[in-house]
């Protein structure tokens, strides 16, 4: 799907967003217990900060030797066999992965959640092929299986649909006859995904951390869908975004405590699966081929700026689990498959600047992103970076934002313009009015109107006030 | 084969303004924070295993403890507490040192077993035996008390599908594999490397049954691996 859907206008995504009551509510609950776990377990394992520091020291020095860290990697994967690819572009990655399968002649593809390869449109450009390409991550399954509808959450792309939404987008689709009970629901597609593991091709995974020293590729799940993945099919092809790595398995076990608990709370998930290269001599299960793709797909364009802290990013979601924007207008609002505070740095970066200009602006800069992202990224200062960016080098702030300001400019400069526009104000916005609130205002204030309540101007003026007052005789 | 990459990494040197590292970076030997081994740091082996068993009951598996003696007997009242008919396990020389060879026999099973012993001479015809067992069974090669996992180093004999596949999993868990944490495997792991040793293609840390909670948050077990896991903690010096 690329790193971009929905509708292109950010507010009318945010106004679906926010008349969605069932997401909204969804969401919330999505958001508190995912934050409260991981509260939990960072208190659990004490030292919180010492372990951050940790995380972001290591995070940094991995990106500052990068190039090295890299062609150390490549070296091991090609010593033990392995293919490494590395692709500039979202083309070059998925023309790459589209011959792979070609030579195989195969059709059948197993995936297991993956956020470069949705990045990165490659299940569109196998499907193009004539490939079937099945997402085996319970939550990506749900997505793909309702038409694609797009995922809301890093770590939970499904948590805006409710159990009967699931029930019947499997009765709709599948056939499935059964009660809307989870437990039922996910026994139907345990007998579902059985097969398509077994009769695959070709298996693809992401990479949560590739270990240089080694040549390890390593995946987190819970479900165990990435162990089947990369167990059953004769190829397996795993694609990662090239700041996604670690000097030794030392770093790696640290990343990946950081990772489970800053993601859902557990000290490690079910299934922490390292894999070296492909099946070694006298293995029967695991892949005779392994490919790597290591993806730039415009990252290195973030390096060397001052926004390269991004890149220490483990993909963990825990700044969207605090984030009131996000709780308000929920993952798909963002357009990007990178939502909440991490999405609005990211995408702007790797999507591009004119598709995601207002994303920078969709954040209270409270800070609470920064203060749970466990590698230490100061999100909201890039945050503020960017809407320096678009408001001071760019010039390019919204057309309505600069007209409105430049008026407020001329008429605050001048006393006499000033007070007859406050009184006016009020007069002005009375058709929106209720209860003292603009609900729905016009032109320039309907983007915020319709995110929240604007006070109506008060109907006594502070310079009208402070003359009564004076009047009356009362002290200043 | 490896491809496009010098031109890859010559922009990202360019991209952080300098040229290509060519001498070997110094890894920090020692970060300024090591708080990762600190933790259970000095516990005694029967400080770890009481972390571990209290570990196991919160990510929902069920843990069992015995002497080697009994090994045999706690194994065997598992399996049949799974209603486990067929069995799959990996050729591990220590079933024979924990006395399991008559539980594992694959002819005339004195129990009244079906049971597949992984054999790599036998190719793929081990996955599809997997795939049918009721009860895998492997033994942890190291385990880690902090998360209650059991690490799987795969290899000839210990194919990744037994602890897979089939519907429930059974975890040999002897007591001096284990560790306070993931920090120690790591470091093992890495002393192989260091050592020029290769490193397994497979090495999968397990904790738990397999589980999602895509569904409203729900937590739910055996979406794509096993539905139950059990560890039965032998001791075994």
């Amino acid at each position: 799907m690329g790193i971009q859907f929905g509708d292109v206008v950010f507010y009318r995504r945010v106004d679906k967003g926010i008349r969605d009551q069932f997401m909204r509510s969804a969401v919330r609950a999505a958001q508190e217990r995912m934050r409260t776990s991981r509260l939990r377990a960072a208190e659990e394992l004490g030292d919180w900060e010492e372990w951050r520091r940790l995380g972001e020291e290591i995070r940094r020095h991995t990106l500052e030797h990068l190039d090295y860290y890299l062609e150390q990697l490549s070296d091991r994967v090609h010593a033990l066999g392995g293919h490494v690819f590395f692709a500039q572009t979202a083309e070059e990655a998925t023309s790459y992965i589209r011959d792979v399968v070609q030579k195989r002649d195969a059709r059948r593809i197993v995936k297991s959640k993956s956020m470069v390869t949705e990045e990165i449109s490659l299940n569109d450009v196998l499907e193009a092929i004539g490939c079937r390409v099945v997402e085996t991550d319970l939550g990506e399954y749900i997505l793909q299986v309702d038409d694609h509808d797009p995922p809301s959450h890093i770590v939970g792309p499904s948590v805006h649909k409710d159990r009967e939404r699931i029930r019947r987008v499997f009765a709709e689709k599948l056939g499935y006859t059964g009660s809307a009970e989870p437990e039922e629901m996910t026994a139907f597609v345990r007998q579902q995904l059985r097969p398509d593991f077994l009769t695959a091709e070709v298996g693809i995974t992401g990479c949560n951390f590739a270990v240089a020293e080694s040549g390890t590729v390593c995946l987190v799940t819970n479900e165990g869908n990435g162990r089947l993945v990369t167990s059953l099919p004769p190829v397996h092809i795993a694609v990662m975004g090239m700041e996604r790595i670690v000097p030794t398995w030392e770093e790696l076990e640290v990343m990946v405590g950081l990772l489970c608990r800053s993601a859902v709370g557990q000290k490690l998930t079910s299934y922490i699966n390292c894999l070296t290269g492909p099946k070694a001599a006298g293995d029967v299960d695991g892949p005779e081929e392994f490919h790597l793709v290591i993806i730039d797909n415009g990252r290195s364009d973030i390096l060397g700026t001052e926004f390269q802290s991004v890149l220490q990013c483990i993909r963990c979601g825990a700044c969207l689990n605090v984030c009131p924007v996000y709780r308000h207008i929920g993952g798909q609002a963002y357009g990007s498959i990178y939502s909440g505070p991490i999405g609005a740095v990211l995408s702007p970066l790797l999507g591009g600047e004119d598709l995601y200009r207002e994303l920078p602006y969709a954040s209270s800069l409270c800070a609470a992103c920064t203060e749970a992202c466990p590698v230490n990224i100061p999100l909201h200062d890039l945050l503020i970076r960017h809407r320096q960016k678009t408001a001071e080098e760019k010039r390019q702030s919204p057309l309505g934002e600069r007209l409105a300001m430049k008026a407020f400019g001329m008429v605050a400069e001048s006393p006499r313009l000033y007070r007859w526009g406050t009184k006016l104000a009020r007069t002005a916005l009375l058709p929106w009015e209720e209860d003292g609130v603009i609900r729905q205002g016009p032109g320039p204030l309907q983007p915020w109107t319709s995110i929240r309540d604007l006070p109506s101007p008060e109907r006594e003026t502070f310079r009208e006030w402070f003359e009564n007052r004076r009047k009356r005789g009362e002290r200043p | 084969m490896i491809y496009n990459r010098e031109a890859f990494l010559e922009r990202i040197a360019r991209k952080l303004g300098r040229p290509r590292i060519s001498e070997p970076v110094k890894r920090p030997s020692h970060w300024k924070h090591g708080p990762q081994w600190r933790t259970l740091a000095g516990a005694t082996p029967e400080e770890l295993l009481s972390v571990f068993e209290r570990q196991c009951r919160m990510i929902h598996t069920d843990v069992r403890r015995t002497e080697s003696s009994s090994l045999p007997d706690v194994l065997l009242e598992t399996i049949r507490s799974y209603d486990g008919k067929s069995v799959i396990c990996s050729d591990d020389p220590r079933f024979a040192e924990f006395g399991l060879s008559s539980l594992f026999a694959t002819q005339d099973n004195p129990y009244g077993l079906d049971v597949h012993i992984w054999n790599p001479e036998k190719g793929k015809i081990n996955i599809e035996r997997a795939e049918q067992a009721d009860v895998g069974i492997a033994i942890s090669d190291i385990t880690l008390a902090e998360s209650g996992t059991v690490v799987l180093m795969s290899g000839g004999g210990k194919g990744r599908s037994v602890s897979l596949l089939p519907r429930y999993f059974i975890a040999i868990v002897p007591l001096s594999t284990l560790v306070p944490r993931m920090t120690q495997a790591a470091r093992m792991i890495r002393e192989r490397i260091e050592r020029g040793e290769a490193i397994p293609s497979s090495v999968n840390f397990i904790s738990g049954p397999s589980n999602s909670a895509d569904i409203e948050m729900n937590l739910v077990v055996g979406v794509h691996g096993p539905v139950k896991a059990t560890c039965i903690v032998v001791t075994d010096r």
